[in-house]
C-alpha cells in the first residue's frame, strides 16, 4: 500500500515534450511508473521515446488511454490552464510541479477542482513517490527506499535531505509527498496525514513545514487524534519577518507564521520536534 | 513587488477611485510648483518602501508653496530604515471627519481574496487585527463572480450609516476588487478611507503589492519597479535569476532550494554562527549562476566564510562544481570556503573540485560546523 499513487497509477504527462517534462518522463519510466500518455498541443499522433503516445488534448488522451493521474510540467503562464484542462478531462489526481504560478490564478483553479471532485497536489512541488512502486514528479528515486515511514513536506530539496537521512540509516518510506511551497495549494498536511493514518503500510509520519501561514498549526491539531507517531521539522527559524524566503508562501506576517510558534504547536500536539534534519532518525526510533 | 504610494494612487485613480489631487516630486522646486497649484496647506510624504515614515520624519505638513519646498528639501535625500528618499508626494492636507480601513489580501486559509474593512482606520491595521479583531469585518470574494454589489454595500454599512456615503464606499470596494485582478496584486489597501466634513468619501493613502509571478503578464506594472529603492545586492541577484536576501551574519550561504536554504541558515545558528544571507540558486543551475552567487556573497565585507550546501536533484553537482572552480579562478577568494555536495552527479562534482584543490563534504552538519568555526577565525 501507499497513498495517492501505486501500482494502478496510469500517468498522463502534460508538457511531455518540453525540456523538464521530457527529462523527468524518462526518469519516471525508468523508475517503473506506468506512463500511458503525454499531452502537447500540436504534437498529437507522435510517440514520445518511441513508446508513449502524445495527444493534443487531455480529453483525447483520457478517452484513448484511461489515464487516472496527471502530472504537469508546463511553464507558469499556462500552468493554471493545464490544471483546468486535466480536471475537465476527468482526471481525479493532478500533480503540478510548475513553480511561479500567479496566486490569483490559483484562486480560480481551486473552486473549479472542488466542483469536479479532483485532488491537486502542488503547485510548486516535487510531486510524490512510493518507493519501489511508482513515482510522479521529480523526487530522485535513488535516494528513496521502500519502507514504513510516510513523508509530507512543503519543500523540495529539504525533503530530499530528510529522505536521504532516513534511507542511509535504514528507514524506508511508504510514500513521500511534496505538497508545495505556494500560499494556495490543493493538498494540505492534514489531507496527507489522514491518508497516512489510513494506510496499512505506514507506521510513522515525518512532516516538514516552514514559516508562513498556519497550516502546520492546523496539522498539529489533527495529529492529536492520530494513532501513528509523527515527527516534524520547521524551516526558517532564522528568517526575518516581512521578507519572502524564496517560496511564495514562506513569509512571516504575524506571530503565527513564525517557526517558533509552529514548533510550539507541534510540541503541544505530542509531535517529536526536530531541531535539525539529522534528528529525524533518532526521534523516529524513540517512537517506533 | 511593492509599489510606491504615488504609483498605487495612480492605479486606483485610473480605476475611478476618488481621491484628492496630488503629484509626485523629485526636487524641492517641483514640490513647490505642485503645492502652489494645489493651494493652501499640503502634506509632503517620503516615497520609500518602509513603514513608520511619519515617525522617521518623512511626512511633513506645509502651509503654502515655500513651506512645501522647505519640507521637500528636508525629506529628499534622508534615509528611512536604510533606504534613501528620492521622491516625495505632495497632496492637499485634507480635512478629515472620519477614517476607515479598506483592504484586500489574498488569503491562504480561504484560498480567495478577502476584503477587510474597519471603522478603526488610519492606524496600523495589523495592530487592530491582533488586539481587537472584532473591529475588522471580512468577506471572502468568490473569484468567479467578483465582489458583488450587495456584498460591498453590506460591508460599507459597517463603516457608514449614511446611504450616500455607504454607496460611495461600496463603489470604491468594488473598484479595489477589480483592480486586484487587473494588476495581479497580492494586496491592495486604502488606509485611510476618509469622509470630509462636507460628506465626500475619498481614498487618502494607497498601498499595492504585486505578486512577482504576475510581472511577466503585466509589463506596464513591471516597469514601475524602482531599483533604487532596493538593496543593490538584491537587485543584482534578481537580475542573475537568484533569490537573495541579505542578513547580518558572517557565514555566507549558497544553497539549492528555498527550504534547504532556510534549514542551512537555521543549522548555522544551531552551531553558534550567524548566516550572512539567504541565497537559493534555484533548480536547474548553470555554472554562470553559481559565479553570480559567489560574486554577490563575497561583495559583503562581513562574510568571513562561505558555505555551499547542494543536494542535487534537478541541480547537477558537476554544474555547481564547474561554477565554483570558474568563479574562484576569475576572482580568487579572500575567505575560506566549505563545500557540501551530494546527489545527482556527485562523483563528477567531487572529481572537478578535487582537481582544482577543493575538498567536498557529503554531510550537512559537518560542513556547517566547519564553516561556523572558520568564520570565527579558527581552522577547523
Amino acid at each position: 500500500m501507499s497513498i495517492f499513487i501505486g501500482q494502478d497509477t496510469r500517468l498522463l504527462v502534460q508538457g511531455v515534450t518540453g525540456r523538464d517534462g521530457s527529462f523527468h518522463t524518462k526518469q519516471m519510466i525508468a523508475y517503473g511508473t506506468r506512463v500511458v500518455a503525454g499531452v502537447t498541443p500540436g504534437k498529437g499522433g507522435q510517440l514520445f521515446e518511441g513508446v508513449v503516445p502524445v495527444f493534443n488534448t487531455v480529453a483525447d488522451a483520457v478517452a484513448e488511454t484511461k489515464a487516472n493521474v496527471a502530472v504537469i510540467y508546463v511553464p507558469a503562464a499556462v500552468a493554471a490552464s493545464a490544471i483546468f484542462e486535466a480536471a475537465e478531462g476527468g482526471i481525479p489526481l493532478i500533480v503540478c510541479i510548475t513553480e511561479g504560478i500567479p496566486v490569483l490564478d490559483m484562486t480560480r483553479v481551486i473552486p473549479f477542482l472542488k466542483e469536479r471532485g479532483a485532488r491537486l497536489i502542488g503547485p510548486n512541488c516535487p510531486g510524490l513517490i512510493s518507493p519501489g512502486r511508482s513515482k510522479v514528479g521529480i523526487i530522485p528515486g535513488n535516494i528513496c527506499a521502500p519502507g514504513k515511514v510516510g513523508v509530507v513536506s512543503r519543500s523540495g530539496t529539504l525533503t530530499y535531505e530528510i529522505i536521504h537521512q532516513l534511507t542511509t540509516q535504514g528507514l524506508g518510506q511508504s510514500t513521500c509527498v511534496g505538497i508545495g511551497g505556494d500560499p494556495i495549494i490543493g493538498t494540505t498536511f492534514i489531507h496527507c496525514l489522514a491518508a497516512f493514518e489510513a494506510d496499512a503500510d505506514t507506521e510513522a509520519v515525518v512532516m516538514i513545514g516552514e514559516i508562513g501561514g498556519t497550516d502546520e498549526q492546523q496539522a498539529a491539531e489533527y495529529v492529536k487524534q492520530m494513532s501513528k507517531p509523527v515527527v516534524g521539522f520547521i524551516a526558517g527559524q532564522t528568517a526575518p519577518p516581512g521578507r519572502r524566503m524564496g517560496h511564495a508562501g514562506a513569509i512571516i506576517s504575524g506571530a503565527s507564521g513564525t517557526a517558533q510558534d509552529k514548533m510550539d504547536a507541534l510540541a503541544r500536539a505530542g509531535i517529536g520536534v526536530m531541531r535539525r534534519p539529522a534528528d529525524v532518525v533518532p526521534l523516529l526510533q524513540e517512537r517506533l | 513587488m511593492n509599489l510606491h504610494e504615488y504609483q498605487a494612487r495612480e492605479i486606483l485613480k485610473r480605476a475611478g477611485v476618488p481621491m484628492p489631487d496630488a503629484a509626485v516630486a523629485a526636487t524641492p522646486d517641483e514640490a513647490r510648483t505642485t503645492a502652489a497649484r494645489l493651494g493652501g496647506k499640503v502634506v509632503v510624504k517620503a516615497q520609500v518602501h518602509a513603514g513608520g515614515r511619519g515617525k522617521a520624519g518623512g511626512v511633513k505638513l506645509a502651509d503654502g508653496a515655500d513651506a512645501a519646498k522647505a519640507a521637500a528639501s528636508a525629506i529628499l535625500g534622508m534615509t528611512i530604515k536604510g533606504l534613501t528618499v528620492h521622491k516625495v508626494l505632495v497632496a492637499p492636507a485634507a480635512e478629515i471627519a472620519s477614517e476607515s480601513y479598506v483592504g484586500i489580501v489574498v488569503d491562504r486559509a480561504s484560498q480567495r481574496p478577502v476584503l477587510m474593512v474597519s471603522a478603526a482606520g488610519g492606524i496600523d491595521i495589523e495592530e487592530v487585527a491582533a488586539k481587537t479583531p472584532e473591529k475588522i469585518h471580512r468577506l471572502a470574494i468568490d473569484p468567479r463572480y467578483g465582489l458583488l454589489a450587495h456584498q460591498a454595500l453590506g460591508l460599507a454599512f459597517m463603516l457608514y450609516r449614511d446611504l450616500a456615503q455607504a454607496r460611495a464606499a461600496a463603489d470604491i470596494m468594488q473598484k479595489l476588487a477589480t483592480t486586484v485582478y487587473a494588476v495581479g496584486a497580492s494586496l491592495a489597501e486604502i488606509n485611510p478611507l476618509i469622509t470630509t466634513p462636507a460628506g465626500a468619501v475619498l481614498a487618502l493613502d494607497a498601498k499595492i503589492v504585486i505578486d512577482d509571478n504576475e510581472l511577466d503578464r503585466h509589463p506596464e506594472i513591471a516597469a514601475l519597479r524602482d531599483a533604487s529603492a532596493e538593496d543593490p545586492s538584491e537587485v543584482q541577484a534578481r537580475e542573475a535569476g537568484l533569490t537573495f536576501i541579505k542578513l547580518d551574519g558572517n557565514v555566507g550561504c549558497c544553497v539549492n532550494g528555498a527550504g534547504l536554504a532556510m534549514a542551512t541558515m537555521d543549522l548555522v545558528k544551531y552551531y553558534g554562527g550567524q548566516p550572512a544571507n539567504f541565497l537559493d540558486i534555484g533548480g536547474s543551475s548553470n555554472p554562470q549562476k553559481v559565479m553570480s552567487a559567489l560574486r554577490i556573497i563575497t561583495a559583503d565585507p562581513k562574510v568571513k566564510a562561505i558555505l555551499f550546501n547542494i543536494f542535487g536533484g534537478i541541480t547537477r553537482g558537476d554544474d555547481v562544481a564547474n561554477g565554483i572552480v570558474e568563479a574562484t579562478r576569475q576572482v580568487p577568494l579572500k575567505v575560506p570556503m566549505v563545500i557540501r555536495l551530494t546527489g545527482t552527479n556527485e562523483k563528477e562534482a567531487v572529481q572537478i573540485l578535487t582537481k582544482a584543490g577543493y575538498s567536498a563534504l557529503t554531510d550537512m552538519d559537518e560542513a556547517v560546523q566547519r564553516a561556523v568555526a572558520l568564520a570565527r577565525g579558527k581552522s577547523a
